[in-house]
């Protein structure tokens, strides 16, 4: 254990106990800390401990400067909170006063020791003993300089939605190109499905379709519909997209988009995508009239063409010859220096709530069955109506919480569907005047505008019962039920049981994230949470950025959210793009990991583990290799490498082991 | 040959004879040996866990222990009736959530020279036995009297899909299982909205009433959804419908006539057993007008022209019936 220390007989440490107010002094007692430090380590090379209440206002950082060229350190270790909170403002400060930045250590007393002990004796020997590992860790630093990389000014985009849009648009604005890329035929996303949107009530497609033809016309987005990223290489600054733009089979140079093939196609299909499956379309189709891009695209696995090899009706009715049923998918690769994500949220099937009837029960309706029939362009041309295409309702029961704040669904709420519960009140009653019944389990109006909303709809008559639902019946008992659908629930107000007779139920379903949303994680290399919503930088403070330097997210893609908060965090997230984009070049953390090569045997066992993709196996060396940009120095592979043939920068095997016996000194000498 | 450990509880010695005799019959020609657990005893019904917990825990388990003396290379105990079936799965549950009530019910099997660790053996249905481990397939090819033309409402009950502690069932309100079984004897099985709902359990006994409209509820949907017959899993939902149905037509003035047989009742005339030796006769309710469509070819229904008219809006899919939905194959 002294070999160690002998080794490092020349540098001069400084010690910094922080008080963080009472938030660490209230549980250890951080003078102690700090005079035993001084005393017990000054053969480790401690030549001041100070403590102090806030290290990281401006005066505690000052202290370390001047210590720094007062006392000559060539070290310096606080003893603070979390690395995550303040790591970087000591070592700017030890850069300030010259000592490279990676000479300082900080050791967290507050989350991993006071925050979480009630005994202070203890505490304050937990926190000795973390304070001495730091310091036999940071006898073993080295100074590190970041790497520069230069920063491609294009930025990939990947969904159309409206977080999509307004985060391609405010990238292309200020100047930079942009490429958004969507899986369907159109951009629009889920708005272009709605009618109207809470609270304000203004028709969704009169504010979405400007925003989506500014987008297709722009000259600095390149829109890439029917199109999904395949692969993702490289890192910050230099990702190498590739993308496969799916075969139209439309020549879009040639179409006008004038609709006639779709016209004279003979095939109809149930169409499960844009009319949520209430209406139908054609097998060469654009999804709605107000499309951007405005061309079609031909469904194969339902064109009579393609299953019989008769029909063509398109291609001899297209008055341009735009029609190419032998184009194969094509596969695209561009350059990009950042990336954002606004991939969206699937609905919540509500066929898995099987008591609620939905796929039994012909006039229950999905939030979004009702969004379309309730469109002028829906397949009712907006009449509100009955599954047999002409009855109205004289009843129409909402419910709530559908697969959400439900344990066996989904535990989390879907934060927008009490105020569209509330929306489908307001638009049936003063479109059939029907009697609206919503049954909720709480009301959640919050943010501007929307409790007022409630009260509005409060005001105007429709009746609330507070409970979940327990069924959704078509199995009469009373003669006032015969023929309708029975809402059975708990009214927790009165405390009853009620039965409820309507002539339609809309189901309130909630948000789930993608079916895919893991893999696509994985080609990105970020990481989801358990329910598969993407994970923030920080939920607080840095709520677009990823753990991945380069890829951000926005929208529904990381958790449930409206639109004005899905187009907040699209800007959002431009703003960091173009910050970036700014700087043109970016240093990165020099806290790294690589490989020897003469002891990498090429097991390959690091490759799949890395979080990042940053590992690269050659297959003709047999070797692995770490792309120094790509990696966070997580130090998984570290860890996890058989051989011992993968070492990190800030975390070798001489720091990690010298900091674990700093841990088990001896308090009692 | 599969090897199950066989607990048959009380009522498949006396009300539910029938039910005995059939799923012996069924049990045989799909290649199921039943070993029945020595010195069984009552599963405690529906009443004891409302008057001791303890002591009801303990009856219950003690045929588990018995039953894991008796496992020889196989842990499945198979429980033909709902109540024993929810019993044995409920004790086994409970002594593992609750450690310390597992502590108390072995204290008392001690008594007995008895233990059972909780755990070590398996408590299924016979209907989840022959849906999961036999197949449809094999009883497919078991069908020799298919029937076609009845029309049948599968009824489960509520004891069998639910809670559910280990996830056995497609689903808590809707299981898919026997309607899928039935199908494959060629029965023309109803989608009976009230499958799972409750017979009224003991009620006949302490409220008539309640009983009879929960009856009134079942025959009605039933015979609205044009049902012959009813098929069950459980002797108590068989002995409510069956026996009280007269007095529930009685206090409604309703001329209810639906008889209710246990399903491998029905699996045994698919597979060509006779209706005595299936135990055929003993229902209240004669099954007589039921049994005499089968065989007879359903009338052709006429074609129709196809309307001009606007049609409706397309219903959405039924989720596929993958009989039980695994975690991966959820529908998101």
């Amino acid at each position: 254990m002294t070999t160690k220390s002998n080794s490092h007989p020349q540098e001069r440490i400084g010690v910094y106990v922080c008080h963080c107010g009472t938030n660490i002094s209230a549980m250890v007692d951080v003078e102690d800390v700090a005079q035993w430090a001084a005393d017990k380590l000054e053969h480790k090379g401690v030549v001041i401990a100070r403590d102090y209440k806030f290290m990281c206002s401006s005066l505690g950082q000052e202290l370390v400067e001047k210590d720094i060229h007062e006392l000559k350190l060539t070290r310096v270790v606080v003893a603070a909170c979390s690395p995550h909170l303040h790591e970087k403002t000591f070592r700017t400060a030890c850069e300030r006063a010259g000592l490279n930045p990676y000479l300082c250590e900080l050791v967290s007393i507050r989350e991993q020791v006071s925050w979480v002990h009630t005994d202070k004796v203890a505490a304050t020997a937990k926190s000795k003993a973390v304070l001495s590992g730091g310091i036999e860790r940071v006898l073993w630093h080295e100074p590190l300089d970041p790497m520069t990389v230069p920063i491609h000014p294009a930025t990939l985009v990947v969904g159309g939605g409206i977080a999509g849009i307004q985060a391609a648009l405010e990238i292309a604005d200020a100047g930079h190109p942009v490429y958004l890329v969507e899986r369907d035929a159109s951009i629009g996303g889920h708005m272009a499905q709605f009618d109207k949107t809470f609270p304000t009530l203004d028709c969704a497609a009169c504010i979405l379709t400007p925003r989506m033809v500014e987008a297709g016309m722009h000259p600095n987005i390149t829109l890439m519909t029917w199109a999904e990223v395949e692969n993702v290489d490289g890192y910050v600054g230099n990702f190498d997209v590739t993308v496969r733009q799916k075969a139209r089979k439309v020549i879009t140079d040639l179409c006008t988009g004038c609709g006639i093939c779709e016209e004279k196609c003979p095939k109809k299909v149930i169409d499960d995508v844009y009319e949520a499956g209430l209406g139908y379309r054609k097998a060469v189709y654009t999804p709605f009239p107000q499309a951007v891009p405005n061309f079609p695209v031909m469904d194969v696995e339902n064109c009579i063409y393609f299953d019989t090899g008769k029909c063509k009706a398109c291609e001899k009715f297209c008055p341009t010859e735009a029609i190419d049923f032998t184009q194969e998918d094509e596969i695209v690769e561009f350059p990009v220096g950042n990336i954002i994500l606004a991939t969206g949220y699937d609905l919540f099937d509500a066929r898995r709530v099987s008591n609620y009837g939905y796929g039994h029960l012909e006039n229950v309706f999905t939030s979004m069955e009702f969004e379309r029939m309730n469109n002028a362009s829906g397949p009712t041309d907006g009449e509100i109506v009955l599954r047999d295409g002409k009855t109205v309702p004289d009843s129409v029961g909402i419910i709530h919480c559908v697969g959400s704040r439900d344990m066996n669904y989904n535990n989390y709420c879907s934060t927008i569907c009490c105020m569209q519960g509330l929306k489908f009140a307001h638009l049936v009653q003063e479109r059939t005047g029907a009697t609206v019944y919503n049954f909720y389990i709480d009301m959640r109006t919050a943010y501007k505008g929307y409790d007022e909303f409630y009260q509005k709809v409060l005001e105007e008559g429709t009746r609330f019962i507070r409970g979940k639902v327990a069924e959704v019946t078509d199995v009469a008992r009373l003669p006032n039920e015969e023929g309708k659908l029975i809402i059975q629930a708990e009214d927790t107000l009165i405390g009853k049981q009620r039965r409820i007779p309507v002539d339609m139920v809309i189901l309130s379903s909630g948000l789930e994230p993608r079916h895919d949303a893991k893999e696509v994680a994985k080609t990105f290399g970020i990481s989801c949470s358990a329910d598969g919503w993407y994970i923030e930088k920080h939920p607080k403070l840095d709520p677009v950025a990823t753990m991945t330097e380069g890829v951000y997210i926005a929208g529904c893609v990381q958790g449930p959210k409206d639109i004005p908060s899905s187009v907040a965090q699209g800007a959002a997230a431009a703003a960091r793009v173009i910050g970036k984009i700014q700087q043109k070049e970016m240093a990165l953390e020099p806290v790294r990991a690589s490989v020897l090569e003469d002891q990498c045997s090429g097991c390959r066992i690091c490759n799949d583990l890395c979080p990042f993709n940053a590992i690269l196996f050659h297959e003709d060396t047999m070797l692995s290799e770490i792309n120094p940009a790509l990696c966070q120095g997580c130090g998984t592979c570290v860890a996890a490498c058989p051989a011992g043939a993968i070492t990190g920068t800030g975390f070798s095997n001489e720091q990690v082991l010298a900091q674990i016996e700093g841990l088990l000194m001896d308090m009692s000498v | 040959m599969s090897e199950y450990i066989f607990y048959p509880g009380c009522s498949l010695e006396s009300s539910a004879k029938s039910y005995h005799d059939s799923l012996n019959i069924v049990c045989e020609k799909v290649g199921i040996t039943l070993n029945e657990i020595d010195d069984w005893n009552c599963c405690g019904a529906t009443e004891y866990f409302g008057i001791n917990l303890t002591p009801a825990y303990a009856l219950i388990t003690r045929n588990l222990a018995l039953a894991a003396e008796k496992a020889n290379g196989t842990n499945t105990v198979v429980a033909p009736c709902s109540a024993c079936y929810l019993n044995l799965a409920k004790a086994d549950y409970y002594m593992r959530e609750q450690p310390k009530l597992g502590t108390q019910v072995n204290l008392a099997l001690e008594a007995g020279g008895l233990s059972y660790k909780p755990g070590s053996l398996e408590i299924r249905h016979l209907l989840d036995v022959l849906i999961y481990d036999i197949g449809l397939d094999t009883i497919k090819s078991n069908v020799v009297r298919p029937l076609t033309g009845l029309r049948v409402a599968p009824y489960l009950g509520c004891m069998v899909p639910r809670p559910d502690y280990e996830k056995r069932w497609s689903d808590h309100e809707h299981p898919v299982e026997l309607d899928l079984l039935l199908e494959a004897l060629g029965a023309e099985v109803i989608d009976f909205p009230l499958k799972t709902h409750c017979c009224g359990g003991h009620m006949p006994h302490i409220g008539p009433e309640t009983a009879y409209e929960m009856l009134h509820r079942l025959l009605t949907s039933a015979d609205e959804h044009k049902a012959d017959i009813m098929a069950t899993v459980c002797p108590m939902c068989q002995m409510n419908v069956d026996a009280y149905q007269g007095e529930t037509n009685q206090y409604f003035g309703t001329n209810h006539k639906m008889p209710i047989v246990f399903f491998t009742q029905l699996i045994g005339l698919a597979f060509g057993a006779t209706p005595k030796e299936l135990g055929f006769g003993s229902e209240l309710v004669s099954a007589k007008k039921a049994l005499a469509k089968i065989g007879t070819a359903p009338p052709k229904t006429k074609k129709t022209r196809k309307s001009k008219k606007k049609a409706g809006l397309p219903m959405p899919q039924p989720l596929p019936t993958g009989i039980r939905i695994n975690e991966e194959e959820v529908i998101r």
